[in-house]
This record gives structure tokens, sequence and C-alpha cells, in this order.
């Protein structure tokens, strides 16, 4: 077991950005435990651009966003990068246990910053009926599969919900050749970014069906196709409303939850319905000392707000390690 | 062409189980499978219970091979190293009738010489199950049900079978069956094969199976299940299985949980017409919700992360395990439903009679692999062993499912043991099964996969031929 001032788990924007505050606020030694091969999170398969317009006043994409900090980082010797490093345990003492490929290392800081970002609601989480048959993706699952892989998921294609990651396939999967048929939206609105639903989906003539939902997937191998109603103010299906939408991919983008399932297995309250931390101040959570930010704190639409909600952590990290000497 | 003393049709829980009894004979064994893998058919959705032998019928054949069933599952889960919790299961009463009725199963019961059966009262439910509903009066408590995982216990036996010389082929569908006394030639989508005797154990398909050699005298009627999964983190929900009373069709809406710790709420019990029908649908959660929350008023509806449907092989109330004596070396083991799971060891013990009966020479190896080597599941070790497990091999710490902890190296064995698709090594492993549903681990899966077989990743698939994951591959186009 080794001893730290800090440990920050999540080489993301978050945990990229909580590091880097510590450290310029004088915290010491800082260990950050990525469990990727690289550091920059989801922003690595976030290839559109859009980031950075509040916190740098430019135009970025997702990996030039990331390498802005992935810079600052390397640059900062008190800051000890671990990659592929996974966490399989915390304590409510803070000491916290990972695999690393070759070990199993236990290290037990003063200060402990989780930035261990969110997961999408899958298909499972809305209860959407019908078969289960290959074709069914989380839009981000689909993203990675396009952007890092070079794999293209399919070529008929649903998008239920109109989340970002949604619109933003919508627009990438046209632009790799596939059709997308149609986004399926249960809300009278879109739950994502007004220019995303101008640069993603109006510009590419994308039919958006708001006030409709997906009743039922069908297909025994591969996706066939979707069932979808308009629904009445209580979400229940309208009668005569009902058609089928061939497809042979169906992507899930009905939203986002912080991935909090360490700091519970802690003893750090957790909201039952957000997921998110219980606690009285941003970033802080039942534990002392224990701190969460970015999207593992509460789902943010931007990173330009996770950079500033994890500089506001990495402050009050080295804060509290400053009053605990 | 190959030749074959016992042809066998099917490699779900009932196949597989006769394969492994029938390799500690010196019989040459073959096991045909139409799916990609094993345990993709009727098994696959199966509750995992090891019933204890109380709510069936008396007088059936199916009520007696489940008691013996019960004792020989746990004697075999020792042999194939599988893992096993005996919880035992409440039978749970809501009125005075009800109470009355449990009375009327445990004397059932006890003429089956189901052991260890006790009514227990208010305040012994109030200690020992808690979360139980205030409303339950009394329960019959069966200290003998246990829970299994059902897919990795058809692997298990499999493997055994194999290791004792049994021939398993996947992706193998029969197509005909012709009798050519004495045997029969099985066409297969692989070719002919010769067999002195076949067993049919075809599940949803026994009766189609069966009208290969032209006997009809029965019909598989399927039994749509909805189940509904939820969060590891709900683990200690419950300490027993749960069972209302039985109604005529089914054993009613349950609270039990997988071996693997995920309380588990259903089944429906809805008869179908169509044998590939898997759906789920919104009134069958809400029927399951409902009969859940009777037994347990607390369940979450937001904590449900996974759900699917079965279909039960019904074929009339009681199994059809028989020789047909019109078509000489040809045995049914047909209608193989509730409690098929619990009931294989002793319904391969019952073959093993009838093949014997039917002039099968049944004579023992020199040697038989009776036990079968553990696989390793991180989530089911501490981290102690871990820790000594990556000093010998660090593929262990190479972690590919992070929500249920799964290493490189267990996926690599998982296929080093047979698994060919992604749901085969989601069955053997856990990775894709957790709360993400492989939201961040299926292309890593896809990569292995493909390194360990040759196959491209667009040729991977979820669970065999036109489940293709990805559409095409561009990562090396020019």
């Amino acid at each position: 077991m080794t001893n730290r001032d800090l440990v920050v788990v999540g080489g993301g924007p978050a945990g990229m950005a909580a590091a880097v505050t510590a450290a310029e606020n004088g915290v010491k030694d800082i260990l950050l435990i990525e469990r990727d091969q690289y550091l920059g999170g989801l922003l690595n398969q976030c290839v559109h651009t859009g980031f950075g317009i509040e916190y740098f006043k430019e135009v970025l994409t997702g990996p030039e966003y990331a390498d802005r900090f992935i810079k600052k980082v390397k640059s900062i010797p008190d800051i000890k990068v671990s990659l592929r490093s996974f966490v399989v345990r915390l304590e409510g003492d803070k000491t916290l246990t990972y695999l690393k490929p070759g070990g199993l290392h236990t290290v037990r800081p003063k200060a402990l910053i989780m930035a261990t970002g969110c997961r999408e609601k899958t298909r499972e989480m809305i209860h959407i009926p019908g078969m289960r048959p290959s074709g069914v993706f989380p839009a981000g699952l689909a993203q990675k599969l396009i952007n890092i892989e070079g794999l293209l998921p399919g070529e008929n294609v649903v998008i239920i919900g109109s989340g970002d990651i949604g619109l933003i396939m919508a627009r990438r999967l046209t632009l790799e050749g596939a059709s997308v048929k149609a986004i399926i939206e249960i809300q009278p609105q879109t739950r994502g970014l007004v220019r995303n639903i101008v640069q993603c989906v109006e510009d590419f003539d994308i039919p958006v069906y708001f006030n409709h939902k997906v009743l039922k997937i069908h297909g025994k191998d591969r996706v066939e196709k979707v069932s979808v109603a308009r629904v009445d103010g209580q979400m229940k299906e309208m009668d005569g409303t009902r058609f089928d939408i061939e497809c042979d991919t169906v992507l899930v983008s009905v939203g986002l939850i912080p991935e909090n399932e360490l700091i519970e297995m802690a003893g750090v309250a957790i909201d039952k319905k957000t997921n998110s931390p219980v606690s009285e101040e941003v970033n802080a959570t039942s534990i002392p000392g224990i701190f969460v930010c970015g999207n593992s704190f509460k789902v943010y639409d931007l990173v330009d707000s996770v950079t500033r909600d994890s500089e506001l952590a990495g402050r009050a990290a080295a804060e509290y390690i400053r009053n605990a000497r | 062409m190959k030749i074959y003393d016992v042809a066998i049709i099917g490699g779900g829980v009932i196949g597989t189980s006769i394969a492994r009894e029938l390799s500690r004979y010196r019989l040459r064994i073959g096991l045909f499978e139409k799916e990609e893998e094993l345990a993709f058919g009727v098994s696959k959705s199966n509750s995992g219970i090891i019933h204890p032998g109380t709510q069936n019928p008396d007088g059936l054949i199916k009520s007696r091979l489940c008691v013996q069933g019960n004792r020989l599952t746990k004697a075999l889960a020792g042999e194939l190293s599988i893992d096993l919790k005996e919880v035992g299961e409440l039978v749970v009463a809501f009125n005075e009738e009800e109470g009355s009725r449990l009375i009327e199963i445990k004397k059932l019961g006890e003429a089956l010489k189901v052991p260890g059966l006790k009514i227990v009262d208010k305040a012994w439910l109030k200690v020992h199950e808690p979360n139980l509903s205030d409303k339950a009066i009394a329960a019959l408590y069966a200290p003998t049900a246990a829970i299994i995982s059902p897919y990795r216990w058809v692997y298990d036996f499999s493997e055994n079978a194999a290791r004792n010389g049994a021939e398993i082929f996947t992706g193998t569908k029969v197509e005909s069956i012709l009798p050519t006394p004495p045997g029969f030639e099985v066409g297969t989508s692989k070719g002919v094969f010769r067999a002195r005797y076949v067993i049919n154990a075809s599940g949803l398909y026994a009766d189609e199976v069966s009208k290969l050699v032209g006997v009809n005298s029965f019909s598989i009627r399927p039994r749509k299940g909805e189940e509904f999964l939820l969060d590891k983190k709900e683990e200690h929900l419950t300490n027993h299985l749960l069972f209302p009373l039985p109604s005529k069709n089914s054993k009613g809406i349950l609270v039990t949980r997988t071996s693997d710790g995920n309380p588990m709420i259903g089944p429906t019990a809805v008869d179908a017409d169509d044998k590939e029908d898997l759906s789920t649908t919104q009134e069958g959660l809400e029927k399951v919700l409902e009969g859940a929350r009777r037994l347990i008023p607390s369940i979450n509806e937001n904590d449900i992360i996974a759900y699917f449907a079965g279909l039960r092989p019904v074929a009339g109330d009681d199994f059809i395990i028989r020789h047909e004596a019109e078509v000489p070396g040809f045995i049914n083991v047909a209608g193989i439903q509730s409690p098929g799971l619990t009931a294989a060891p002793a319904i391969a013990l019952m073959v093993c009679g009838i093949l014997k009966d039917h002039g099968l020479r049944l004579r023992k190896k020199l040697f038989f692999h009776k036990h079968r080597k553990k696989e390793i599941h991180l989530f089911a070790i501490p981290l102690e062993k871990t820790k000594s497990l990556i000093k010998k091999d660090p593929g262990y710490s190479d972690i590919v499912c992070r929500c249920e902890m799964v290493s490189a190296k267990e996926v690599r064995e998982a296929i080093a043991r047979g698994a060919r698709t992604m749901d085969g090594i989601k069955f053997r492993t856990r990775a894709q099964a957790g709360r993400c549903h492989g939201g961040f681990c299926t292309t890593r899966i896809m990569k292995i996969l493909s390194e360990e077989t040759g196959m491209p990743l667009v040729k991977v698939t979820k669970r065999g031929k036109n489940s293709e994951i990805v559409k095409k591959d561009r990562s090396s186009d020019e």
C-alpha cells in the first residue's frame, strides 16, 4: 500500500481538469488513474466540433479539446498518470485497489476526486418491448464503433431519443453512407442542443417524430423493423397511429446516468433517482475528502461546464488536504 | 461416414446431460445442435432454479424425476465444479385458504420424499425474509431449493462429455432421420452420420424431429415466460426463492435470483404459437411487477437492468420420455418444461435405462474423467486470490468488462472452451451482462474473439448466422 496526497479516478476532461487545478493550488503528490490506454475519455470518440467555445473561446473537436489538457497534465511533474488501471474496490477510508496489467495495487490518498463520467441509459432501462436481435446499440457505442474502430454498425437506422449523442450520430451515420430513417422522440421537443437539431438533423433532412414512441423492436437475428405510434399526454399509444419503419439498426439515445458505483461501494450516499451523490455542496459527498466532479457528479450538456465544475473540485480537494495537515 | 452408437439431437441441458451420462460407457456418442452454440435454445432462458420437488402434481413422471434430480444435481455440481447455492425456497400463503393449501402441498411433497419441509409462520418470516409483504401469513419452507447458472450447467456437461470422448457438433441441423435397421442414417446440414440409437432432445422442435421418423403422437406448444433481472446491487433483496401458490399452468410469478446474484422476477406463462417469438411485452412487464410486488412490495422498476423471454416446450402436463416401439432405437425426450433443469440428471439416468432395456450394452470405460476443472471468475473470488492469479497470468489484470469485472484472460478462456459468439461469451463470463449492456466492452470483446479465432470483425455475431454486430469494416480500406 502506498500513500498519496490526492488520487483522481478518471482521465477524461473532468479528471484532467481536477488534477491540473489541484496541482496549481499546491497539491504535490497526485495520482491520476485512467482505465483506458490513453487520457481523454469519451472526448476521443467525439470527432465533431463544438467543444471549447465557452472555455477556450475557440471551436475545437473533442480530441483537440482533450489534447490541450493532456499537454497540461504531462507538463506537471507532480501528476503521475497510471493508464490501463481499473479500480476494483473503494473503501470508506478512501483506500483504493486497482488492477493494472501485471499487478494489483493499493493506494490510500488524503483526498480522492472521482471523475468517473457517465454511462448511457440502455434499451433495457426504458423497457422497449420486443425481440432482442443484434443491431440495437447505445448511441455512444455506435459512435465508438465508427469513429475509433472504423466499423459501420448499420445501414438503415432508426434512432430512439433525441439526445445530443443521437443527433450527432444521425449526422455521422449519414456522412458514412448509412440511411437514417427517423428519430423517434417521446417528448414534444428535443432534449438536445438547438444547434445539434439544426446542424445534424435539419441540414440532412432527417425526419424527427416528436410525441412518438417505439412500441416494439422486430427481428429474430438482426433488427428488421420497429413499430412506432403517436402518444398522448400520458405517453400512451393513440389509437390508429401505429406504423412500422423498416431498418437494420436501432440506436438508443435516451439519456445518461452518472457512474457512481465505486463511491456507493465505499458507503457514499447516492440519490437513487439521479445516481448522483447526495451532497450539501457542489462536488462534495457524504464522506469528507471524497469529491465527485464532471458528469459523475451531474450530467452536463457541455464539456466546458465539466471542466469548470472539475476545477472547483480540484480546488476543494487542495483546500481539504491543506486543512488536514 | 461417421458411425455412432448413440446420436443425440439437441444441445440443451437435456441433450448434454444425457451425453455426459453416456460418456461413462464405451460408446461412440455424437451430439448435434442446430444453433451456433450449445444452450442457445430453451436452456438459455431458464430461471436456474433447482426445485426441491414440491409443486408438481402427484403421479407424474416429472414429479419423481424432480426430487431425484435435485439430489443428483447437487452431487454432480461438485464433480463438474459449478457454483450451486442451496438457498431454499418459500411458498407463500396470503390467507387462510392458501394456508391450508400449503399443508396439502407439504403432504404431497413428503409422499415424494422431499426432505426438510416445514411450515413457517409470520414471526419466522419477519426474521428470515424481512422484505416480504406484511400480508403474508405463512409459508412452506423447502430448504433443498438451489440456484445454478443454466447455461454454464450445459457447458459443464458438454465439456465433461467431450473430455470423455463424446463428439459435439454445433451449427449442425438435423434434417432427416432414415431408419435403416438396425440403426439410422441421420442427415444434417453438415453431412450424413450413422447411429444405432437416436435420442430426440430437441426442445421446442421435438415434435418436428419426431415426425422425421413418422412418430406424430405429440405436439409441442410453446408457453412464453418473460423474466426481468434487477441490478446486482439489490442482491440482498431476498434470502430465499419466493413463490406464490402454484396455478394449473405455472408456478406463478416468483422473486428469485440468479446464481450470479441478480434478483430476478417472473416468469409469465402465456401459451404461444410461434416457436421463435422471444419478444417481451409491456403487458408482461406489468404483470410481472404486479406479481412480484405482491411478494416484495419494495421492488423498484428502475432497478431492472435486463429482460428476456423464453419458451417452455409444453407437450401436455407431463414429460414424454419413451422408446418408440414402432421405430426401434428411437427415443423421445420431449415436453421437458419445468422442472426440466432440475430433472436433467435423473432424465439422463432414465434414458440410459431405456437404452439398456432396448439392447444397448453399457460397459463402463476403464477410466472416466468424472471431474471438470473449475473455471475462474474474478467476480466470484476474493481480491487476494486475484492478486496471486495475476502473478501467474497477467491477463487476469486486464479488465474488459468493468460492470461485472471480467478480464481478458477469462474471455480468452471462454473462447478456448468453445464460445464463438458474443452471447456465448456473455453466458460463460458475464461480460456484457451488467448494467451498461456492453456499451463499453463490446468492441474489445469483438477484437479478442477475432484475434483468437481468426474471424474478421464483420463476421462476429451476437448469436450466430445473420446476427452480425457490424455491417462493414472500413478500418483497413485504403
